[in-house]
């Protein structure tokens, strides 16, 4: 064994990281080791921008809710002005939590503890028996806050970093995924309004935001119901597809399933359904896109993961939230397009069948990670290997790494990223 | 990994029973106190013992399987539940974990559950007319899988209906006590 077997922590610098990442492997450690997991904190989840929330979850003045960044309990507010802020959920007097409720609608905040109050921007209003302090307003202090905070199509990223790329450079060419599902909307909008379901998943974060676009697995873990509903979506990952997975750059990654779907030619068929059984869809797409509205309804939605927590799978969305080396929270809730009532019941619908704690994919996915998870315990091999397709990869027109539907470049990916956040 | 729509289009559901809390009406002429206790605790064994097929025959036709998520009276059509499965959806969850390949569930957790307070609450007008009794009950189920061992508590709200002489269920509404939190796997009939 090399030295890499052993617990001691050492400096978690450049070299100790070259070691562990390799080309077609990476150590069994990076999940397990909880000096790892508290860098990964610093370097990742409080340093680069991490998906939060959605705009529409806060439609109006003075909403908020509760959300998690990393292990911070986070309040999303819009003010009174429709400006979105993440504010820690910590009081500037003696730490106490200051919001309580999951969510709500209100322009301020009081701390329990000492009545000390904040408006929904952070800033401290008062605090009782001010003489204490000399009088009103005396005190420079208020809630934490995210210091950076963007939305893009109205999903809401925050990063820890005051300084570094824009979100925009951040998101590179996954952001033209978010435009993609943003486009099946006939008023150009995406809301998450549906409400989150909450998987405890007791498994490292990275083997969950490997497996989000691994095409290499559904047929094994998801063949009893793939089996039993006589569904098409095994073939898209097999070695007869034509989809591709695509290493997006900055972490991102996607299985680009437009290939086989444009081959049939059938709108809908991403969803599947027929145009004919959603008419007022199909119309109403074709208002407002014209002639490319066939386009847009023949290749459907993106599955895209989008580093290192934001997971589009079509019709859902996943945030996934770490709580330790070995633990995280799947959220996940149903696409709802703004101006198309005939999909959005059944984006639920469906995804409730597929998605969460009961659901009949993502149950056995989350079976599997923390299966995997117990396995990655064990001290040999030390390595998991990553190297399926890398002798087949090509570059695209646009420049990007692709494999087959079933390669694992894009895992590939999130490693060469991962690994230049956590050589700093 | 989510393949999402395609795999459940076929069982996604267009008319429902209506989940809204309506007025109930007296207890119906004809039920036993003793006898639905009995109907309740045999379809906690079945469950518990994940007899599958057994379990799956005392549905109606008309059947609604429901486990909210995020409070106990969300609106089930425009907000996300653990479970909200109609008849069609039902049978697919049945076929799917009798593959043996429903890794959630496979192996089986090893179950078991107590089901108490039981109280008839009165009677409910179904769809076709007639009247089922609404029953509600409290449990606690203790889970054990390799993963750990969980406890799951909550509320329970059944609906039955006399079918020849068969007690049916024809509604049943789980409401965990944590269910505005996040929650582990799922994969036994809770």
């Amino acid at each position: 064994m090399t030295a890499l077997a052993d617990s001691s922590t050492g400096l978690l610098d450049g070299a100790f990281y070259e070691r562990l990442i390799e080309a077609d492997r990476v150590h069994g450690r990076l999940y397990t080791d909880p000096a790892i997991f508290a860098d990964e904190l610093r370097k990742i989840w409080y340093r680069t921008w991490v998906f939060v929330g959605h705009e529409s979850e806060v439609p109006q003045p003075n909403d908020y809710v509760r959300k998690k960044l990393g292990l911070q309990d986070v309040v999303m507010t819009r003010d009174k002005d429709g400006e979105v802020h993440l504010l820690l959920n910590r009081c500037a007097h003696r730490g106490n939590q200051v919001c309580d409720d999951e969510s709500g609608n209100s322009s301020s905040f009081r701390c329990p503890y000492h009545g000390w109050t904040y408006r929904n921007t952070g800033e401290l209003l008062g605090y009782p028996y001010n003489q204490g302090y000399g009088g009103k307003n005396k005190l420079e202090l208020g809630m934490g806050s995210v210091p950076r905070v963007a939305s893009y199509h109205g999903f809401v990223f925050g990063s820890f970093a005051t300084e570094g790329p824009s979100l925009v450079e951040h998101l590179g060419a996954a952001a033209g995924e978010i435009d993609r599902l943003v486009g099946l909307s006939p008023e150009g909008r995406v809301e998450l309004t549906a409400g989150w379901l909450k998987h405890k998943t007791k498994a490292n974060w990275k083997l969950l935001a490997e497996n989000e676009t691994d095409g290499y697995h559904p047929q094994f873990v998801h063949g009893s119901i793939f089996g039993v509903t006589g569904s098409p979506i095994g073939a898209l990952y097999s070695d007869n597809s034509t989809a591709v997975t695509r290493d997006l750059g900055g972490g991102h990654s996607e299985n680009d399933l437009r290939p086989e779907f444009r081959k049939f030619a059938e709108p809908m068929r991403w969803f599947g359904t027929t145009a004919d059984r959603v008419p007022g869809y199909v119309d109403a797409m074709h208002a407002t896109h014209g002639e490319d509205a066939e386009r847009i309804l023949v290749e459907g939605a993106p599955h895209v993961m989008i580093f290192p927590n934001l997971f589009i799978a079509e019709i859902q969305v996943f945030n996934i939230q770490p709580v330790s080396a070995g633990a995280c929270v799947q959220y996940s809730t149903a696409v709802q397009l703004a101006g198309a009532p005939e999909l959005n019941k059944r984006m639920i619908s469906q995804s409730i069948g597929s998605v969460g704690p009961a659901g009949m994919l993502l149950a056995d996915d989350t079976e599997m990670y923390e299966r995997n998870q117990r396995g990655v315990e064990a001290l040999s091999p030390a390595w998991l290997d990553v190297r399926r397709g890398l002798a087949r990869e090509s570059i695209d027109d646009a420049g990007f790494r692709i494999g087959t539907a079933t390669d694992e470049t894009g895992m590939r990916g999130f490693w060469r990223h991962y690994k230049s956040l956590m050589e700093r | 990994m989510t393949e999402t729509a395609q795999p459940l289009a076929e069982s996604a559901t267009t008319t429902r029973p209506d989940p809204v809390p309506r007025e109930l009406e007296p207890v119906p002429a004809g039920w036993e106190y003793r006898e639905v206790e009995q109907f309740l605790f045999h379809e906690a064994r079945l469950a518990d013992e994940n007899d599958y097929d057994g379990w799956e025959a005392l549905w109606t036709d008309d059947a609604l399987y429901w486990v909210p998520a995020g409070g106990a009276d969300i609106d089930p059509v425009n907000h996300v539940s653990v479970i909200y499965d109609n008849r069609n959806r039902i049978a697919t969850r049945m076929q799917q974990v009798k593959t043996g390949k429903r890794y959630a569930q496979a192996p089986p957790s090893n179950l078991r559950r107590i089901i108490g307070n039981v109280e008839l609450l009165g009677g409910r007008r179904n769809a076709d007319g007639g009247v089922d009794l609404e029953v509600a009950a409290n449990f606690l189920a203790f889970e054990s899988r390799v993963r750990g061992n969980e406890l799951w508590g909550g509320r329970i709200t059944y609906r039955l209906r006399r079918d020849d002489d068969q007690i049916r269920l024809a509604f049943k509404k789980v409401v965990l006590v944590d269910n505005d939190k996040e929650l582990p796997t799922l994969g036994f009939l809770v």
